[in-house]
């Protein structure tokens, strides 16, 4: 399909675009244009609207601790069920192999990134869509609501972390010297679910069908994270295939810090980090070209 | 005097068929892409249509603009564009200071949110830092009236308590240019006779505002300049009262009278032209009539030729939310047969206490009997308006009752009563 025509974008220029003292003028000047056709991200742009994405952030968190009964309990809740259902499935029953671990304390510290993962991506992915009166009344970089999509579960994954530490007590397992690794591992999931949201959220615009495809995409890909089984256990050529998704990645290395697994192979982790860069690239790029259509079709 | 605004050949683009598949599915979308593929027919078909088309305009700081235009015009596109909420295909438009538009009132409150954490949230989206917020915290409340609610989630406020909120967030959002769209901004009479209210003191305090409106009145009185837009141009820019005379002469909007010197652009045929429309009441032209005596539609024709249909004036009657009050037409035997050819000069009175309060507006129409249905020869919709008002003096259908009556109509009955 060809869009060129519709490849414009504005860009702001800002002389001095801080606020200056009450009853000084403020010298503010804004350019409106159409955009080149490869539109970069206006990183000095972001900085000076990162007070919304904060405020945009905290207005999720807010309203979910509001309007659920049990609030914060539902970031435990949700990954500690899962776990035990695992644990009776795939643990006691399919006598799955947990990288030498009780198959509990396995499945609770790949379910933790992973609900991280699930979730941020589920939130970015219709950031734009649920937040229309925003989209169709006020200017401000749209990148924001997906990026405040991914920085809302960061709460739960705090949370949920509780119950890994009783966990790792109980069953008396220690961590590494990589766990100060792990906030980077976490981070290479953040990427990668921004990226995917970028993409997903861009095209929910047009496609609204694309959220019904969302719960299917997460459930699949759950299964080839590591997850379930440890990618150990794949043959070594799957092994190397699945290093494309950077969940693998992920999961491994945040079990390598913290309960002190074997080390991801440098190469595998490579790839899985390139990956994400590649998704968050084509995300960002396919989100910042729709994003002029953005009011006109939402 | 500095410029505030400069738009330069300003233009934007829709594709109808991009409109159209807005909530497309991806299926749809395969679909015509697999027919191109098959066709080998890369281009897509979009009727394509010019919003704004080399828009150029300067607006300086402190002044008063108004855009005038009928539906489609590209009046609201052109705010979209200077809000930035979309973009523009080619052109460049430059603002000094801050923006701010009435169409953001509001924009973002979360009804599960308190009204204080509203406040920030809102103030955050309209473009304030938190510094600032903190700072206007008190004089927004107390602006907004809402000091005993402030930790009480907007969800329980009444609607007319959340829209001040949203206002006085507004309000104290100091911009140096204001974009006021009245089609748009939403909300009961009282509510916007505060945007307009607003948009004087801004004007009056030095600000640029924008103003786009439908209500010609307004715009004459508040503008000191006005563009007209008619299919994404530029028609006129100028003074406003001039360009507001000629929009209306043109047959655009409506006001209490409207005339068509050119008996060969007037409404109408061969048969009968329509040459002037005028609302009058105690034998003046009135804007604003009192609706405790009656009011004339006085409403000028031309015959042409003596030997065609008969033909007869008549009204039709609208009132302020677009619902017909009545039609009414002229049944005396005088148009039984065909007319000589002439000027004629008919009004049709409305009985005193029959319509309610508000603007209503007059469609008029020369026409014929044709069956089931009348065949209109000359015509002219939206050809007039005037607004109904009730002094409130007791001797009105109100009474001594303070409130609307609901309902088209408000007449005035007879009731009896007797005690048994």
């Amino acid at each position: 399909m060809t869009e060129t025509e519709f490849q414009v974008r504005d860009r702001v220029e800002r002389r001095d675009a801080e606020t200056l003292e009450a009853g000084k003028r403020v010298d503010r000047v804004t350019v409106i244009r159409p955009a080149p056709r490869w539109p970069h991200l206006d990183v000095q742009e972001l900085w000076h609207y990162r007070e919304l994405l904060g405020r945009l952030a905290w207005r999720d968190i807010a309203v979910r601790y509001k309007q659920t009964s049990i609030g914060v309990a539902w970031a435990i809740i949700q990954p500690l069920l899962t776990m035990v259902v695992f644990t009776l499935v795939f643990g006691y029953v399919g006598g799955f192999a947990s990288k030498g671990l009780q198959y509990q304390v396995f499945s609770y510290s790949a379910l933790l990134p992973w609900f991280y993962f699930a979730s941020s991506l589920a939130l970015s992915s219709g950031s734009l869509v649920s937040n229309r009166a925003l989209v169709t009344k006020v200017y401000f970089p749209r990148v924001l609501l997906p990026l405040a999509g991914v920085t809302v579960p960061v709460v739960d994954l705090l949370c949920a972390s509780v119950v890994l530490v009783g966990l790792m007590i109980w069953y008396s397992v220690a961590p590494s010297v990589a766990i100060v690794l792990a906030p980077l591992f976490l981070l290479l999931a953040l990427v990668t679910a921004l990226g995917v949201g970028l993409f997903f959220s861009a095209l929910t615009v047009r496609y609204r069908d694309v959220p019904y495809a969302i719960p299917f995409l997460l459930q699949s890909w759950m299964f080839v994270s590591g997850v379930v089984l440890p990618i150990g256990e794949f043959p070594e050529y799957a092994q190397w295939l699945l290093a494309l998704n950077p969940m693998t990645a992920v999961i491994d290395g945040f079990q390598w810090g913290v309960v002190g697994t074997e080390p991801p192979e440098l190469a595998k982790t490579l790839i899985g980090v390139a990956a994400a860069a590649t998704f968050f690239v084509v995300g960002l790029t396919y989100f910042r070209r729709s994003e002029p259509r953005f009011a006109d079709t939402i | 005097m500095a410029t505030a605004i400069t738009v330069e050949e300003l233009s934007k683009r829709y594709r109808i068929g991009e409109l159209q598949s807005a909530y497309g599915t991806l299926r749809d979308s395969l679909a015509a892409g697999a027919r191109r593929l098959v066709r080998r027919d890369h281009k897509p078909h979009y009727e394509e249509i010019w919003a704004l088309k080399d828009v150029s305009f300067d607006v300086r700081e402190g002044e008063v603009l108004g855009v005038i235009g009928r539906n489609g015009a590209g009046k609201s596109t052109l705010l979209k564009v200077l809000t930035r909420i979309t973009t523009p295909t080619e052109g460049r438009a430059t603002i000094r200071g801050r923006v701010s538009s009435l169409l953001e009132v509001g924009t973002g409150f979360h009804p599960e949110l308190t009204g204080r954490e509203n406040v920030f949230l809102n103030g955050s989206v309209l473009g304030m830092k938190r510094r600032e917020i903190v700072r206007k915290f008190d004089d927004i409340i107390e602006f907004a009236g809402t000091e005993k609610f402030v930790d009480t989630p907007v969800k329980r406020y009444s609607s007319g308590m959340s829209v001040r909120l949203a206002f006085a967030v507004a309000a104290h959002l100091e911009p140096e240019v204001m974009l006021v769209d009245e089609v748009l901004s939403v909300g009961d009479a009282e509510f916007q006779r505060r945007c307009l209210g607003r948009m004087e003191d801004l004007s009056q305090s030095g600000r640029t505002v924008l103003f786009v409106s439908h209500n010609m009145q307004a715009v004459s009185q508040l503008c000191d300049r006005t563009i007209w837009l008619e299919k994404g141009e530029i028609v006129r820019d100028g003074r406003s009262s001039e360009v507001v005379a000629s929009y209306l002469q043109a047959g655009h909007g409506t006001s209490s009278s409207r005339e068509w010197p050119d008996l060969v652009s007037a409404p109408g045929g061969d048969l009968v032209r329509l040459r002037s429309v005028r609302v009058v009441q105690d034998d003046a032209e009135a804007a604003a009539v009192d609706v405790r005596r009656p009011v004339g539609v006085e409403i000028g024709f031309t015959v042409l030729r003596g030997d065609g249909e008969a033909v007869f004036p008549k009204i039709k009657v609208v009132e302020q939310q677009g619902d017909v009050a009545f039609n009414a037409m002229d049944t005396s035997p005088r148009w039984h047969d065909p007319s000589a050819p002439g000027d004629y000069l008919s009004t049709a009175w409305i009985p005193p206490n029959l319509l309610n309060e508000g603007m209503t507006t007059v469609h008029v129409g020369i026409c014929s009997l044709g069956g089931a249905k009348l065949r209109p020869h000359a015509g002219c919709h939206d050809a007039v308006s005037f607004h109904v008002q009730d002094p409130g003096e007791g001797d009105s259908a109100r009474g001594l009752f303070a409130g609307q009556l609901k309902g088209v109509v408000r007449p005035t009955l007879d009731w009896t009563t007797e005690e048994r």
